[in-house]
């Protein structure tokens, strides 16, 4: 047993707890902290990704109860690259909040912590239940990381949100219940097992289950009717706290390939086919909706937070066409527009602190302090999020493109697919050209610009440009990634051989 | 006592949901309280609805499903802490938008 397994969600545990105990501190003590355990998470993910790349699962029994009776963490290829893609993600938004955000409230590095040790547990573990109270971990700390700084809007936003995912909590543990009742099991592995075995007779009920779940995770990922949540909180959130929620909806989107291709996902007719007919029509639709927000927008943040709509959308309907290339292409796009969108949300925010009026609306003409330097960024990262070469952007859309050529209905996805793209492409220009093109003097001599935070925004857009020059191996890793996520057997025999090789004789029983 | 039970629950959810699509906030998290009842009742019966039989192995011939159990248990701290910052957080939004309305809007002062 690889004791490092556990560490994602031991450090962030135990940094939070330990930021709680020197509230009284210098804040510089507690920034000290915050960053070092986001950098030993880093480390952590690197070390995921080169170990889970041998495609080997690694399995980690606290209290070491063995499965199915105890919780299992399970670090596969898909783990790996979420747990990196959040380390470096929350780096990035810790470095940010360091700057002042995080003194606009109290605790913000504890909640920070919490958030991030609920959010690596939800990739690592392989229980149902467990994921669950995963999901509670991360979705506390993101209230409070909500309201963080006050204010009217933020409380507004703050209340649909809770209401809305404890209405999801409350369904999780219908669909959970119905799932237990049924099989005696909530281990992801042995549940596969069971529901592969399960008769004719309680099909209906398990397909109801599933829906229960799609729907949960529909609304952690924002999926048309679930997303009207979205938009007001994003937009509301304070800018490093937005940046970091950008990976929240990949949470129910990595729930959802865990839950359908691995739980749901086993034996010949596999129980995850009522689910995947209804992803495909809602994505489109979300990926349609999301397009026309961006454009109706009225601040870069509710643009951003439509872009992650685009996001959610786009994904889902990638995934829908289940083969290997467009599950690859799709994680692709999933760590292209995660980093984009975190570019958005604090890049509005740097533009806005260096605006004399209204922040990062749209209406109001107002002069931008530092035009060339804070152009120039917000250039590059717009035709970086836009899908124009040579960026991230282009690439994965190209991938998604081409993954989707041969399929049936792949038309409809490249019809909408680069209608919402040319829907962003406008609005982001209109955004650009009226701030950065409207000729205005300043009032007063401008404030110096805020070198940290550009630079970090720089940083953060350069991901963009070493994913598209790294496009071949990132490339190679996901198609192995997606091989491995379409082979659940592979999943289950590594955590529980016993019951696997059981459940394989008595396939070849009923075979001939 | 199945009847009865998931008639509890049936009109433990309805009244929830209910209570769940009303305008003001009291209401709604009185709504997710019902609903979480409801929701715990019916994670406690799927270990099978038993009397007089504990939760160990060996004690008596048949014995509860203890693992239901569990997940309640869970489950309630869960809501609870979940219940508690909904009310607070329900305040203090009554308090800076100066109405109980989940829209942050009342309709009636806004029309004046």
């Amino acid at each position: 047993m690889n004791h490092l397994v556990i560490l994602p969600i031991l450090i962030p545990l135990i940094a939070g707890a330990s930021l709680l105990l020197v509230y009284r501190y210098k804040t510089g003590r507690q920034r000290s902290i915050s960053v070092t355990s986001t950098l030993l998470l880093t480390v952590l993910g690197g070390w995921a990704l080169f170990t889970a790349g041998s495609g080997e699962h690694l399995l980690y029994h606290p209290g070491n109860w063995p499965a199915p009776f105890g919780i299992v963490l399970v670090l596969d290829r898909l783990s790996a690259l979420m747990l990196a893609l959040t380390a470096g993600l929350a780096l990035f938004c810790v470095l940010y909040a360091c700057r002042g955000i995080d003194r606009q409230g109290a605790h913000f590095h504890a909640l920070f912590q919490f958030q991030l040790a609920g959010i690596n547990g939800a990739f690592l573990t392989g229980d149902l239940f467990n994921l669950f109270v995963f999901f509670e971990v991360l979705l506390i700390a993101s209230y409070a990381l909500l309201l963080h700084g006050g204010g009217r809007a933020r409380s507004r936003a703050g209340l649909h949100y809770v209401i809305i995912n404890l209405v999801g909590s409350a369904l999780f543990l219908m669909a959970l219940g119905i799932l237990y009742g049924l099989t005696g099991t909530l281990n992801m592995a042995d549940l596969a097992i069971a529901i592969a075995n399960t008769g004719d007779g309680d099909r209906a009920l398990l397909t109801g289950a599933s829906m229960l779940l799609l729907v949960v995770f529909g609304i952690k990922a924002a999926i048309l009717p679930l997303l009207f949540w979205l938009p007001r909180a994003y937009s509301a959130a304070s800018a490093p706290v937005a940046a970091l929620f950008a990976i929240m909806t990949k949470v129910g989107i990595y729930a959802i390939i865990r839950v359908f291709l691995l739980v749901f996902g086993l034996g010949d007719s596999p129980a995850n086919a009522t689910a995947w007919a209804w992803i495909w029509p809602l994505a489109l639709l979300t990926l349609a909706l999301g397009g026309v927000g961006v454009l109706g927008s009225a601040s870069l943040r509710t643009k951003t937070a439509y872009l992650v709509i685009v996001s959610v959308g786009t994904l889902l309907a990638t995934l829908s066409f289940m083969t290997t290339t467009s599950l690859a292409a799709a994680l692709f796009y999933l760590i292209h527009s995660t980093c984009m969108t975190a570019v958005f949300f604090l890049l509005a925010d740097l533009v806005g602190r260096h605006r004399e009026q209204g922040y990062d609306g749209f209406t109001g003409i107002s002069p931008v302090a530092h035009r060339w330097l804070l152009g120039t960024l917000f250039l590059v990262a717009a035709v970086s999020l836009a899908g124009l070469p040579p960026f991230s952007g282009f690439v994965s859309k190209l991938w998604i493109l081409q993954a989707t050529t041969g399929e049936d209905l792949g038309f409809w996805l490249w019809a909408v697919l680069l209608a919402a793209s040319l829907l962003t492409i406008t609005a982001v220009s209109r955004a650009g050209s009226s701030w950065f093109w409207k000729p205005g003097e300043l009032s007063a001599p401008a404030e110096p610009l805020d070198r940290s935070c550009f630079a970090l925004v720089w940083l953060m857009t350069g991901v963009s440009i070493v994913l598209s020059l790294l496009a071949e191996p990132v490339g190679q890793y996901l198609l192995l990634t997606a091989e491995q996520l379409h082979a659940p057997e592979h999943y289950v025999q590594a955590v529980l051989p016993e019951a696997f090789s059981h459940y394989l004789s008595q396939l070849q029983e009923t075979a001939p | 006592m199945e009847l009865q039970f998931s008639l509890a629950l049936g009109v433990l959810t309805t009244c929830g949901v209910y209570l769940l699509l009303r305008a003001r906030t009291f209401s709604v998290i009185l709504g997710l309280t019902l609903l979480s009842h409801a929701v715990n009742l019916f994670l406690f019966s799927t270990g099978r609805l038993t009397t007089g039989a504990p939760p160990i192995v060996g004690l008596v011939a048949e014995s509860a499903d203890p693992l239901p159990q569990a997940l309640v248990l869970t489950a309630i701290v869960i809501s609870f802490a979940m219940t508690a910052f909904v009310v607070v957080l329900a305040l203090k939004a009554a308090v800076e938008l100066r109405n109980d309305h989940v829209d942050g809007e009342d309709p009636d002062e806004d029309r004046l």
